[in-house]
């Protein structure tokens, strides 16, 4: 915000050519600018411990409350958080940024200023490929390339709580001085899809590098968007900025409001105001922001109680600096981990899986892991495993909100589970009724539950054939038909049908037998 | 004994002629009967005394903590001293507490000296007079002296001397004043333009503005805070060397403090300048220049002349543009570092409660002075988006030039640029108040403020009385970090001068018994 950034921000007047406008098809703009709350024990300029809802005002340095004479001391962490995620987001760093000052007055900037980094960023000139499905439909992906401006090391500010009712403020600086990193991105998405996969991704490399938590739910990361629509040929419109939207899903819903809104507005004769807007979630809406309509003049100057910013690269690296002092960008970009891309294409090549089901993979945290413990301790292929995974371990997840960390069913029982299932101890509908089991994580092993259910395949042919016996005996004609007629469609299709009948007067589970006619 | 040097008295602790107790009780004395001075803003007589006691077991067992254990000491009140008073004579601190020591403050400490108390300054430090703090001018102690009264011979017939006391400079008067009266043996300053050199000059005692980087800012209620720098005053320029030892060096707490190592020095005595060559920038030349004054700048020059060290014209051609360049910095630093005054986390809070913003204004405009709130507007009207570029960068280009210009003669072989402190001798305050505070500081820090700038070492060293009996002094300015050159010139130009000694009259009035003790002391 402020400076001038984000989605185009020309001022062509609406409407400039008339003639035809209805007509022309409109293109929406999309720019983003991203707060990371960087994953750090202590803030960026203070030793204060960085934790999510403290007591209020319980993490607060005399730096923090502003108290006169103090300085800022730059967190080592808060900058190598910035360096990794600059160069997992193909950047520029530079190897010398700058600190600035950004006045304004409120309750929770003790300070009036902001320490951030406007003039000369740590991190240029990078980008973010992500991929997004179209219509849709997870077997058409495409993957779209944004271009990354900067990324700035910042403060965040503190929290002010708003009593109507007694008219007061409260405030609470726990977050006051939490490093941040600002992520802009330039306009180039043109939806709430885009902007939500855009950001979806950027989500997953934070967290696969640890610079940031990334949760949402817990505002480690807030998602400004600038957003403007023109004609094709035309200038880029006017834009507005939504603000602090908290969840992805939200993030998709209020683009495509706000691009439909201005769509409207214009094409009813109206002007699209250069304004603050809000997303109001429960309406679905976004609505001018009151407090910030008047132009804010920052009046940005170069913060003095802090010396450039030098980072080395190898080559740079003076031989008698000690290494404790200086950072050294070669050696982070050697320790960055695999990011979310490479993870995929490994876990496509790897295992032979489809490539959209590397991205469910790894869309839920912990759940590639999971995947890849399970293949481990189990015989079953990989492409049978993912699977399960996918469609009951996940489906079982998502209905009762847990995370793959919170899974009742660990990778070893479920390895355990399918290796039954691979060695044709039980059939794959006896597999889920035990999965089912399990899910009650009672703490029983899935033998042990086949064995207390007596779901065992019945391996015996002269049982069987005694069983198919009694069956006959019993049941007459239509059995008979009905076996023979449906042996061929069972073996390819669902059984269930039929398999009711033949298995309910024997008094035994339909899935005990229906592996035996895929015989 | 009061008016020994720091060392020596020092010495007389070590070798138990004194007790700090003892050395306490005199100048919290001292300080009482001086209370016209308006010297203190806050006296820690309790905290002094209890500080003074441990010292005393300290030297009792033998063991102690150096030079300064014992040695009472004062410290302007714009750096913080937890549990006392921290004012910045604003309304806008009055009554307020630290929660912590400012590094310079808690390394003297450390070191065993006893804190008397806190010195008067203009408020927030803005100011060369000493006049516009909340608490009321100080008085320069010279005004009281034998020196001045009997050449001063007052120009109306009102003898009242209410008419004639003389301002201290400023904006560090308050410590000047301390120093110049014997009320302590060293005392901290700030320097942001010249405001511990300057009053330096005016009360005839040394003023040192180490390197930029040198000495912690930690704590210190800023200014401006790429100019700032801690300062300090004593009697004589051994004792800045060793304030200088106690407190230079990184401070963690402080990003632009340098990372080497300082080590102490012991100054030693100059015997042969001829290897050194004085640089006499022209450009110090200026307009308002006294003739008293340039002729005691040429004096000085053919002093080192007659020594055997080279003279030379140098020419500093930017400096000319030095002090709009300087009023422009400072003012933008000033509204940015004023901004926190919100009267929220702590400070003056209006009873305001109509909206947010109406309290702020309500409690900025209640807290600071008229000087302050003129500071917080011209800057933040410098920093305007359509400003920034034609004045604030402007001014940071300059100011580069104004560094470029010392570096080069520094490179062109001259060790020490020799220049005049102050334009004249102190002021009357009826006088001085005539003009407002933003002519003023003008003039006054027209010859200071160049070594702020560039970041450069510079010291005033009383050289001679003026014309009216006042003090007035020699500023010298040093390489970057050369601090021992510097200082060793300086102790060297210190000895050739004599400057006298102030008697005063008033103080042996109020406080007879402590100077008839110093009579009879072993030295003075």
């Amino acid at each position: 915000d402020g400076a001038g950034r984000g989605a185009g921000g020309a001022s062509s007047a609406p409407g400039q050519s008339r003639l035809g406008a209805a007509l022309a098809p409109w293109i929406p703009v999309v720019g983003l600018e991203i707060h990371a709350q960087i994953s750090s024990n202590s803030k960026l300029f203070s030793g204060s411990q960085v934790q999510f809802a403290a007591p209020p005002n319980s993490l607060v340095s005399f730096f923090d409350a502003s108290l006169p004479g103090t300085l800022p001391v730059l967190n080592r962490r808060c900058v190598e958080a910035a360096v990794m995620t600059g160069l997992a987001l193909n950047c520029s760093i530079n190897k010398k940024s700058l600190f600035d000052r950004k006045h304004y007055f409120y309750a929770d900037l003790p300070a009036g200023y902001q320490i951030t980094q406007q003039r000369v960023p740590i991190a240029v000139n990078g980008s973010l490929s992500y991929s997004l499905c179209i219509d849709n439909k997870m077997s058409q992906m495409v993957t779209k390339t944004v271009r990354i401006k900067q990324i700035q090391l910042e403060q965040d500010s503190g929290k002010s709580l708003h009593d109507d009712t007694r008219s007061q403020t409260l405030v609470d600086l726990n977050r006051a001085g939490v490093g941040l990193m600002e992520v802009v991105m330039e306009p180039d998405m043109c939806c709430g899809e885009e902007a939500a996969a855009a950001v979806r991704e950027l989500q997953l490399i934070l967290q696969t590098l640890g610079s940031s938590q990334a949760v949402m739910a817990e505002g480690q990361l807030r998602v400004d968007a600038n957003v403007s629509v023109h004609h094709p040929g035309e200038p880029y419109g006017v834009r507005t900025e939504v603000k602090n939207i908290n969840s992805i899903r939200f993030l998709a819903k209020a683009v495509d409001y706000e691009i439909q809104r201005q769509i409207e507005e214009l094409e009813n004769g109206g002007t699209i105001l250069n304004e603050t807007r809000a997303f109001d979630s429960k309406l679905g809406c976004t609505v001018p922001m009151r407090d910030k309509e008047g132009k804010q003049d920052y009046r940005f100057m170069p913060e003095p109680n802090l010396p450039p910013l030098i980072l080395y690269d190898a080559k740079s690296l003076p031989a008698n600096m000690n290494h404790q002092q200086v950072i050294n960008i070669d050696w982070i970009h050697e320790r960055l981990p695999d990011l979310p891309s490479v993870k995929r294409e490994k876990l496509v090549e790897q295992y032979g899986i489809l490539p959209e089901h590397s991205f469910t993979l790894l869309n839920e945290d912990g759940l590639a892991e999971f995947f890849e413990s399970v293949v481990k301790q189990t015989q079953m292929k990989p492409k049978k495993v993912i699977g399960w995974i996918l469609n009951d371990l996940l489906s079982y997840l998502k209905q009762h909100s847990l995370t793959v960390k919170e899974s009742p069913v660990s990778s070893s029982l479920l390895a355990d589970l399918l290796n039954l299932l691979e060695k044709k101890e039980i059939s794959s509908t006896a597999a889920k009724r035990v999965l089912a089991e399990l899910w009650k994580g009672e703490g029983k092993t899935p033998l042990e539950i086949v064995k207390e259910q007596k779901l065992e395949l019945l391996q015996d042919q002269k049982e069987l054939e005694q069983i198919c016996q009694a069956v006959i005996d019993g049941q007459e004609n239509e059995v008979i038909m009905m076996v023979l007629g449906t042996f061929c469609t069972v073996t390819v299709g669902q059984p269930d049908a039929c398999l009711s009948t033949v298995a309910s007067p024997l008094g035994r589970p339909k899935g005990e037998i229906s592996d035996l006619f895929s015989f | 004994m009061l008016r020994a040097s720091l060392r020596q008295v020092s010495a007389a602790l070590k070798e138990g002629r004194v007790t700090p107790t003892e050395l306490c009780q005199r100048c919290l004395a001292l300080i009482k009967s001086t209370k016209f001075l308006n010297a203190y803003i806050t006296v820690a007589e309790e905290t002094a005394l209890k500080q003074a006691e441990e010292s005393e077991e300290r030297y009792k067992r033998g063991q102690p903590l150096g030079i300064l254990d014992g040695i009472p000491i004062a410290v302007k009140d714009n750096f913080n001293t937890a549990g006392i008073e921290t004012t910045c004579a604003s309304n806008m601190l009055k009554g307020y507490i630290s929660p912590y020591n400012a590094t310079v403050v808690q390394k003297l400490l450390d070191q065993g000296a006893v804190l008397l108390g806190k010195t008067n300054l203009d408020e927030f430090a803005m100011g060369s007079g000493s006049t516009d703090g909340v608490f009321g001018p100080v008085r320069n102690p010279w005004s009281y002296s034998k020196q001045y009264k009997e050449k001063s011979v007052p120009k109306s017939h009102s003898e009242d001397e209410e008419s004639n006391w003389v301002i201290t400079g400023g904006s560090s008067g308050g410590s000047a004043a301390a120093v110049s009266s014997f009320t302590c043996f060293a005392a901290l300053g700030s320097d942001t333009g010249g405001s511990t050199r300057n009053p330096a000059a005016h009360c005839g005692v040394v003023g040192l503005k180490p390197t930029y980087g040198l000495i912690s800012r930690h704590g210190l209620i800023p200014l401006v805070n790429s100019m700032d720098v801690p300062g300090i005053l004593t009697r004589c320029v051994d004792d800045a060397a060793v304030l200088l030892g106690s407190l230079a060096g990184h401070d963690p707490k402080d990003s632009t403090t340098i990372q080497d190592d300082f080590k102490p020095f012991e100054l030693p005595n100059l015997t042969d300048v001829s290897k050194l060559s004085i640089g006499i920038p022209k450009e110090y030349h200026v307009p308002g220049l006294s003739s008293e004054i340039l002729a005691l700048w040429s004096k000085a020059a053919e002093l080192f002349k007659n020594a055997g060290a080279k003279v030379v014209e140098v020419s500093l051609p930017h400096t000319r543009y030095s002090i709009v360049c300087y009023h422009v910095l400072c003012t933008a630093e000033v509204a940015s570092n004023m901004a926190r005054f919100d009267g929220l986390e702590y400070g003056h809070r209006s009873d305001m409660k109509d909206s947010t913003e109406s309290m702020y204004a309500a409690t900025r405009r209640e807290g600071f002075n008229d000087v302050v709130r003129g500071r917080i507007l011209s800057g933040n009207y410098f920093l305007l988006k359509q400003n920034y570029e034609k004045y604030f960068v402007k001014a940071q280009k300059v100011r580069r030039l104004i560094a470029n210009d010392f570096v080069k003669v520094f490179r062109s072989g001259v060790d020490i640029l020799l220049t005049p402190t102050t334009l004249s001798d102190a002021a009357p305050y009826t006088q001085f108040i005539q003009e407002d505070n933003r002519t003023r500081s003008a003039q006054d820090d027209i010859l200071t403020q160049a070594a702020n700038m560039a970041g450069l070492p510079a010291i005033n060293v009383p050289t001679a009385l003026s014309e009216r009996g006042l003090p007035v002094g020699l500023q010298f300015i040093g390489r970057s970090f050369q601090e021992k050159q510097l200082l060793t010139v300086a102790k060297w130009f210190e000895k050739q001068v004599q400057f006298p000694v102030i008697q005063l009259e008033e103080v042996k009035r109020h406080d007879s018994g402590v100077f008839q003790h110093q009579k009879s002391a072993s030295f003075s």
